[in-house]
């Protein structure tokens, strides 16, 4: 544009903003989007995103706006800690890094020597679990895990046991071509920019957006339409969606019989081991019925589709009938009719029928189809590439309830029976996705892979298959900590995180000596029962006088809560101060188009006395002399710290942290030769990698041999052989076989119920467990929280722009409850689950479930913590609904199960049943103070300054 | 509105000094007796001026910036705070000159003719700008009002007439000062109480419909706020008095002026000599206060559009 | 001058805001705080940062509202709000130091830093409140539409756009001429309807909103047809048995 200022006051318009620009990634959440930082005289003038980077393609959220803020923070760490006082006391004197590292390697070294399970390793909002994770087996011990337990690992474990693909952030709708669009539960998710992008395209194209979700605000608030459901009960209404979309015959019949184990013949045995298994000829190949010859043959059959329905009998005599008869008599049932499910949804049974005739509507009446010759997997050749444009969605809203396992499986038999998976205008995978369902790695740990001294010979977590999977002690008790992979969460993928301070509190199943945790805050946000995890870590054993966690490391970069509660803490540097890397091994970052990665660079040299976290572990590594750590000589492996890992560690031959510029000449992608110079190829590129799929390669990539091929070239899956979709799920009827008295490994008497309630190989849906132990009279309401999008979890009270945006939060409340019990805005209330009772200001709202109540997750703070005044808003008029939630079952037959899918362990946050309580006159006058005591400031850490003058390089902070 | 002290201090004391002045002008003009009296023209014009001066540098107390100050007399062509400041340094002059030669020329001879003339007009003018800066502000509907300009000048009128009384306590004129004070002041409340009836009826044209644009769609509420914290705008414009406080109020206010016009109707019964002076003063200095309450429910029952924003009424 | 413009500005520069896909992220919020702090206006000063009264002079604020339609769910609309550059900026014609202009040349309304007192009286004067007095350096800030980027020779073409437009995850924000007709954003404006906030106290403001779409909630036109039983005797697996029959 022209500058017609002329007449108008000068005004110097073209000042070059910065004198220098450096790419990098954001890490003010998992996002991982590329920015693009601008300096002014060496300081941080403005970042923004990177319009080349595949992810935001140069869109930045309010939380990577505030990126400087972060840097200016006064709560960042300073200094190793050493604790003097009694822990929680907040007395700390900062040490020299020499004897930080020397104390935890003598601690870590005696573990290991002894019993290396008595270390227990959880990481949280990391993306380095590629590394974390390897190096815990290489230490030998079980006892780890990322914060996926209790995030998100109901929506992994469906999907990947399903399609072998899954929502999170492993696949994406077909913004371009979609035509109706299911949002499931979601405020914000890791694919904060990207989703915001999708719905922006749908909105421009005309495409429906319909979103199921308790609250109307954020994604709900734009959506065409909003269902606003009672939490919980996902399941129904989906399952209610399938019935009738079944009996109008709106199902993709010819996609089920080839891609999926529909037509596959599961044996009809009943009462012996074999019952509800698939049937397999001697070679291990599932049968299905020819309908011409009328026998068994090995799937797929020749003669066309195989049989769908009927009951045959094998030549052994073995009756068996195809799983999709069996999927279609469950989903017949009575208990799925709109009106059944109805009142327990809080929707209208007219609103399910019209939703399934929409969905029929969109999936069949003129799909999207392309003139296109490709071959599948099983030799097949297919002439057209037909599209199934509706696409779903779905994240914490169906992932953290105790039923959420199988609530996100029935998402995908309703993406299964619409024949609408990674076709165009469908749901969509992205790369390292799809993998075998599930993937083929196993979890290690089981007693005789746990040896001191020695590494494990494969990682912690991975996914069972069946019992003899499970990692359990010879009593058939739980090997791990957080209990993963025993009867009371056996496809606990990413372990159960949110119990492992419990558990090592209880000594159950065993003490452990030291708990390492990284960037987790768990005695806050992260944890539930908040005020007993308090009272947990400062718990001693009356007789020995010793804490009943004898020791804790943690590695944070900001004065969090869970600093308060260590006895060694370890700073890290900030996301704008170190290398780090967004590796295709540990969570990808790439769209359903390309596979990507990405790293980060140093832009600012750290004014304090921290080290990067991945350096520090690969340091501890060495000083362990844990193998590939050290070399021969036992020097350390990677002197140049974590980027010298970055670049030089391979996995496998030819497969590193980065797949791209690999090679001497950095031309290889996915696998190849060390390359010293990658680090600066990726800097020149933009600090990312992105691959283009062959474009023959980005559709059913279940089947597709272009893509099989493809990705096994690149190194993302180990063979070329198709992925079955798994309509019917044999891996779901091993265990409920076990529970029913079949096979060697068995659960204890008294799991068996749960166990077989729990696991059904058919699309299922059970009522919350917390709703068991909860009669709707005493707490009528739900609680749930929702994700700002403007702050990250606990992270940005310290930010001092975010915290502008919501430095307190509110408890919403539906204008049923407000005027049945005379509460208006801004009136203060007591929350009270069973559990326990906190304070909270209200609003009313109207697009809101009537039976729930919300408030945004992590604003409140505990005083005196991220560097705040102890009279913050954030402790005095916030409150973190955590202390509402148990982490506990309330007692069954003297045993108390954890609060957590009995499928997966995942954390089952938003279970929670409450109650509110109008607060007296007196009581409500001095409500906003904090309830908690202050914590003490950290040595070194400054109070911050009184204003904010900042120029962004031209003047300081004063 | 917030109800900042500065500024209520500085409409309430240069309105009353201004009020003085005109009437003092206007005696000079007419040559009224007292008008001859060096004494009674050098204390009153000195008051008047003084009261002035106290209340200019009040406003300046409102300013972030006051260093700046003097640039508020470029923009009279547009806007009448600067108009308010320009009108109040030229009525500095003839004012000015008028008390330096009184003493001296006394008011006879025409130049303290001329003199009082500019000063007179001067003084209407300067309060007559101070009313339409607030009633030319839209976003505020109990500013944007025909009756505020008309009670600030009655009122300055009022105020400076009381104030005369007390200037003329040992002059035959005392009598008439004080029943046009009484007289004025009870044209001004009455004034005052007619807005006062017309605010508390008065609708809002402008609602949290009109103000977002989605009265279409149905009636709006605020679900939440921009910021959980109070920002300028609404430590500025977020002020709001309580209905029932603001009613005792202006009880008060009224209870005052009645007094102040007792007292000044007392005034000119006994007439001049010490009672006046006493009495005089004591209707003065309520005349004063109930100028100053008047002013701060003026600010006080003020609402800005831009709390609908907030999801309040304006 | 303080004075408005004499003849209509040649242009009208201002944002369209697209209510139906603002999600309420207030990215356009703080990015347009990170460039601003740094920029024409800088600094955009924050008093009590980590304090228990946390407030800083901001540009841009997003808001969020309930609409309660006569039948229907009862909608959420986020609502972000800036300078809307109006032609009648009474903002412009109160300041008394002139340090308040509309540009002749685009029709932006700026504050000129080194002559403004800090008075507050434009603040009075907006009745959007689009302005907000600095609180570290006691002068009026407020939207100056990216000034320093929308015509920085320094920045590449495409770069040369507000902030808040660039970093608007969801599209929401569009910047343009309003003057020209043939602008996108005029065509936006003429197909959606674009609003201006409170018409009725005339200050014409430039920017305009684009009002929610009807939502789809089967109520309108947009019912699909019924689904019927695939086979009304036998039931749904008979159908199957007979589609794979043939
Ligand atoms: N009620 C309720 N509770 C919940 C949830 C909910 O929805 N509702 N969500 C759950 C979910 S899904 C998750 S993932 C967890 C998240 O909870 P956590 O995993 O605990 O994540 P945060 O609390 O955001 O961050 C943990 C710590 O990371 C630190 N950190 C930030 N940047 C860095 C860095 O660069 N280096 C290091 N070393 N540390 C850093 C922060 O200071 C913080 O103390 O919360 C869970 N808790
Ligand atoms: N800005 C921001 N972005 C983040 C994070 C953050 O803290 N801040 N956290 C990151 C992390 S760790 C994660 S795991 C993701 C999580 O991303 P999301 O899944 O979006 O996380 P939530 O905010 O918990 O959203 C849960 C949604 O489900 C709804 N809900 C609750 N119960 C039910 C139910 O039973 N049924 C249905 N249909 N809906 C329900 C809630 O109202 C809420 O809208 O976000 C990531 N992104
Ligand atoms: S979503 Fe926001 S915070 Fe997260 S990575 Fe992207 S820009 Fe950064
Ligand atoms: S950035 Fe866009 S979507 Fe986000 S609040 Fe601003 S306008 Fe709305
Ligand atoms: S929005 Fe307010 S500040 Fe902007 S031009 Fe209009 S009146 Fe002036
Ligand atoms: S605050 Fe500054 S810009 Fe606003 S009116 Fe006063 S002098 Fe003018
Ligand atoms: S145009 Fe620039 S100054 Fe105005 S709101 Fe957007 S980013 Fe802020
Ligand atoms: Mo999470």
């Amino acid at each position: 544009m022209p500058d017609g200022a002329a007449s108008d006051r000068p005004i110097a318009l073209s000042r070059p903003p910065s004198d220098e620009i450096k790419t990098s990634t954001c890490y003010m959440c998992a996002c991982r989007c590329g920015i693009r930082v601008h300096l002014r005289n060496g300081q941080l003038r403005y970042i923004e995103g990177n319009p080349d980077h595949p992810v935001n393609r140069g869109v930045l959220c309010a939380k990577g706006s505030a990126g400087i803020m972060n840097q200016l923070s006064p709560a960042k760490l300073r200094k190793p800690l050493k604790r003097v006082g009694p822990r929680g006391s907040g007395n700390f004197v900062e040490i020299e890094w020499e004897e930080a590292l020397s104390i935890a390697a003598e601690r870590l070294g005696k573990i290991r020597a002894e019993d290396p399970r008595k270390l227990a390793f959880f990481t949280g909002r990391d993306q380095s679990q590629a590394l974390t994770g390897w190096w815990a087996s290489q230490f030998g011990t079980p006892n780890h895990a990322a914060h996926g337990g209790f995030c998100s690992v109901n929506m992994a474990a469906a999907g990947l046991y399903t399609l072998g693909g899954a929502f999170w952030e492993f696949g994406e709708p077909d913004w371009e071509q979609t035509k109706l669009f299911l949002l499931f539960g979601v405020a914000e998710d890791h694919d904060s920019n990207p989703i915001k992008m999708g719905l922006a395209r749908l909105k421009e194209r005309g495409a429906k957006i319909v979103s199921i979700n308790p609250v109307r605000s954020g994604y709900s608030a734009i959506a065409d339409e909003w269902i606003g459901i009672t939490p919980g009960s996902d399941g129904l209404f989906v399952l209610s969606l399938c019935r009738e979309l079944l009996r109008a015959g709106k199902v993709d019949i010819d996609f089920l019989g080839k891609f999926s184990n529909a037509p596959q013949l599961v044996i009809d045995a009943k009462g012996t081991a074999q019952h509800g298994l698939i049937a397999r000829d001697e070679e291990g190949r599932a049968l299905v019925w020819d309908r011409k010859e009328n026998t068994a043959v090995p799937f797929p059959g020749t003669n066309g589709l195989p049989a769908m329905t009927g009951r045959y009998t094998l030549a052994d005599g073995r009756e068996v009938v195809p799983a999709f008869e069996l999927v279609a008599r469950r989903l017949d049932e009575e208990a799925y009719a709109p009106e059944a499910v109805a009142e327990r949804c809080g929707i209208a049974p007219e609103t399910i029928r019209r939703l399934a005739a929409e969905l029929a509507e969109a999936a069949f009446e003129d799909a999207p189809v392309r003139e296109e010759t490709w071959e599948d997997g099983w030799g097949r050749q297919h002439r057209q590439v037909v599209g199934r444009p509706v696409a779903a969605h779905g994240m914490r809203g169906i992932s953290a309830h105790s039923n959420g396992f199988h609530t996100c499986r029935a998402i995908h038999i309703l993406q299964l029976l619409l024949g609408a998976v990674d076709r165009p205008g469908a749901w969509r995978y992205k790369p390292p996705f799809p993998r075998p369902t599930p993937p083929g790695q196993k979890p290690t740990g089981k007693p005789h892979q746990v040896v001191p001294g020695k590494p494990m010979p494969g990682p912690p977590l991975g996914f069972v298959t069946g019992p003899e999977d499970l990692l359990l002690d010879g009593e058939g008790k739980p090997q791990r900590i957080d209990k993963a992979y025993s009867w009371e969460a056996p496809i606990a993928a990413h372990g159960l995180m949110h119990m492992v301070i419990t558990n090592a509190w209880k000594a159950d199943p065993y003490p452990i000596d030291t708990l390492f945790l990284y960037m987790a805050n768990m005695a806050w946000n992260s944890s539930m029962n908040t005020g007993g995890m308090h009272a947990m870590l400062t718990d001693k054993d009356p007789v020995s006088g010793e804490y009943k966690i004898p020791f804790i490391i943690y590695a944070d970069a900001f004065a969090s809560e869970t600093v308060n509660y260590a006895d060694l803490i370890l700073p890290d540097t900030t996301y704008l101060e170190r290398w780090d890397c967004i590796s295709l091994l540990d969570r990808p970052i790439c769209d359903a188009h390309s596979a990507a990665d990405a790293i980060r660079q140093p832009i600012l040299t750290p004014d304090r006395d921290v080290r990067p976290f991945q350096t520090v572990l690969l340091d501890l590594g060495a000083r362990l002399g844990l193998p590939g750590m050290v070399d021969d000589s036992g020097a350390p492996r990677y002197p140049g710290g974590y980027a010298d890992y970055i670049v030089n560690h391979e996995r496998k031959p030819g497969v590193g942290p980065l797949a791209g510029f690999r090679g001497p000449d950095g031309k290889g992608r996915g696998r190849g030769a060390v390359n010293p110079r990658q680090l600066d190829a990726y800097i020149e590129n933009g600090c990312f990698w992105r691959e283009e799929i062959p474009a023959e390669a980005q559709h059913h990539r279940f089947a597709n041999q272009a893509y099989l091929d493809w990705a096994t070239e690149m190194g993302f899956i180990e063979s070329p052989a198709p992925i079955m979709l798994q309509l019917y799920s044999e891996v779901q009827q091993r265990f409920r076989l076990a529970a029913e008295g079949h096979g060697e490994i068995q659960p204890p008497e008294d799991l068996r119920g749960r166990i077989g309630k729990a696991f059904d190989p058919l699309p299922t849906w059970y009522s919350l467990l917390e709703d068991e132990s909860n009669d709707d009279s005493a707490y009528p309401l739900r609680g749930i929280t929702q994700r700002p999008m403007a702050m990250y979890h606990s992270w940005h009270s310290q930010n001092a722009w975010l915290r502008q945006i919501h430095a307190a939060n509110r408890l919403y409340i539906p204008r049923a409850v407000a005027e049945a019990q005379d509460i208006a805005d801004d009136d203060w209330v007591w929350a009270v689950s069973r559990h326990g009772r906190i304070k909270a200001q209200v609003r009313v709202m109207l697009a809101l479930n009537d039976k729930t109540v919300w408030t945004w997750n992590a604003i409140g703070k505990r005083a005196g913590a991220w560097g705040l005044d102890p009279g913050a808003p954030e402790a005095t008029r916030g409150f973190l609904l955590n202390h509402l939630i148990d982490e506990l079952l309330p007692e069954q037959g003297g045993y108390r199960f954890s609060n957590s899918d009995p499928v997966t362990g995942q954390a089952a946050w938003y279970d929670l049943r409450l109650k509110v309580v109008k607060m007296t006159p007196d009581e409500a006058l001095d409500a906003a103070r904090a309830s908690e005591p202050t914590l003490n400031p950290l040595p070194g850490m400054g109070k911050g300054p009184s204003r904010l003058l900042f120029e962004g390089g031209k003047e300081e902070a004063s | 509105m917030h109800p900042a002290p500065s500024v209520i201090a500085f409409t309430a004391l240069s309105g009353a000094g201004y009020g003085l002045l005109f009437l003092l002008g206007l005696g000079t003009i007419l040559r009224f007796a007292w008008a001859d009296s060096r004494w009674v023209m050098g204390v009153g014009l000195f008051v008047a001026l003084a009261l002035v001066i106290i209340g200019l540098l009040a406003s300046t107390q409102h300013l972030r910036r006051p260093e700046r100050a003097w640039r508020a007399f470029s923009q009279w062509r547009s806007s009448w705070l600067s108009r308010e400041g320009v009108f109040a340094l030229l009525t500095f002059v003839p004012a000015g000159l008028l008390f330096l030669s009184a003493p001296l020329v006394g008011s006879s001879g025409w130049f303290p003719w001329l003199c009082a003339l500019l000063a007179l007009v001067g003084a209407a003018a300067t309060v007559f700008a101070t009313a339409m800066i607030y009633r030319s502000l839209k976003p505020i509907r109990q500013w944007h009002h025909p009756k505020v300009v008309p009670v600030y000048l009655l009122l300055g009128l009022g105020t400076g007439a009381a104030l005369l009384t007390v200037v003329l306590s040992f002059h035959a004129g005392v009598r008439t000062a004080a029943i046009v004070g009484a007289f004025v002041l009870l044209a001004a409340w009455a004034v005052k109480w007619l807005y006062w009836r017309d605010i508390d009826q008065a609708e809002s044209s402008a609602t949290m419909e009109t103000a977002t644009g989605l009265g279409a769609i149905g009636k709006v509420r605020m679900l939440e706020p921009p910021h959980t914290e109070e920002n300028y705008l609404l430590s500025e414009m977020g002020y709001r008095v309580a209905r029932k406080h603001a009613e005792k109020l202006r009880h008060l206010a009224l209870g005052l002026v009645a007094a102040s016009i007792f007292l000044l109707l007392l005034t000119a019964a006994v007439g001049s000599g010490w009672g006046a002076m006493l009495i005089g003063w004591a209707a003065a200095l309520t005349a004063l206060a109930s100028a100053a309450l008047e002013r701060w429910l003026f600010f006080a029952e003020a609402t800005h559009t831009v709390t609908l924003y907030y999801g309040r009424a304006a | 001058m303080t004075s408005l413009p004499k003849e209509q500005p040649a242009k009208r520069l201002g944002l369209v805001i697209d209510l139906d896909t603002c999600v309420g992220c207030q990215a356009c919020v703080v990015n347009c705080k990170e460039w601003n702090t740094g920029g024409y206006p800088a600094p955009l000063s924050d008093l009590d940062p980590y304090g228990a009264e946390p407030r800083g002079a901001w540009l841009n604020r997003v808001h969020a509202f309930e609409v309660e339609p006569e039948e229907g769910a009862p909608q959420v609309v986020h609502f972000p709000k800036s300078c809307l550059h109006c032609e009648d900026a009474l903002c412009v014609t109160v300041c008394p130091t002139g340090a308040s202009y509309k540009r002749q040349a685009d029709g932006i309304v700026l504050v000129d830093e080194d002559r403004c007192m800090g008075c507050g009286l434009c603040a009075w004067a907006c009745p959007y409140g689009a302005r907000e007095m600095d609180p570290g350096v006691g002068v009026m800030k407020k939207c100056t539409l990216c000034i320093d980027r929308i015509y920085n020779q320094a920045l590449p073409e495409e770069e040369r756009q507000p902030a808040c437009v660039r970093t608007c995850p969801a599209s929401a924000r569009h910047f343009g001429d309003l003057a020209d007709p043939e602008s996108d954003v005029s065509k936006l404006v003429a197909e959606r309807d674009g609003m201006a906030l409170m018409p009725e106290l005339g200050y014409r403001p430039t920017n305009r909103y684009l009002p929610p779409r009807p939502r789809r909630d089967g109520r309108g036109a947009d019912k699909p047809k019924a689904l019927e039983p695939a086979e009304p005797q036998g039931g749904f697996l008979a159908w199957v048995d007979r589609l794979l029959a043939d």
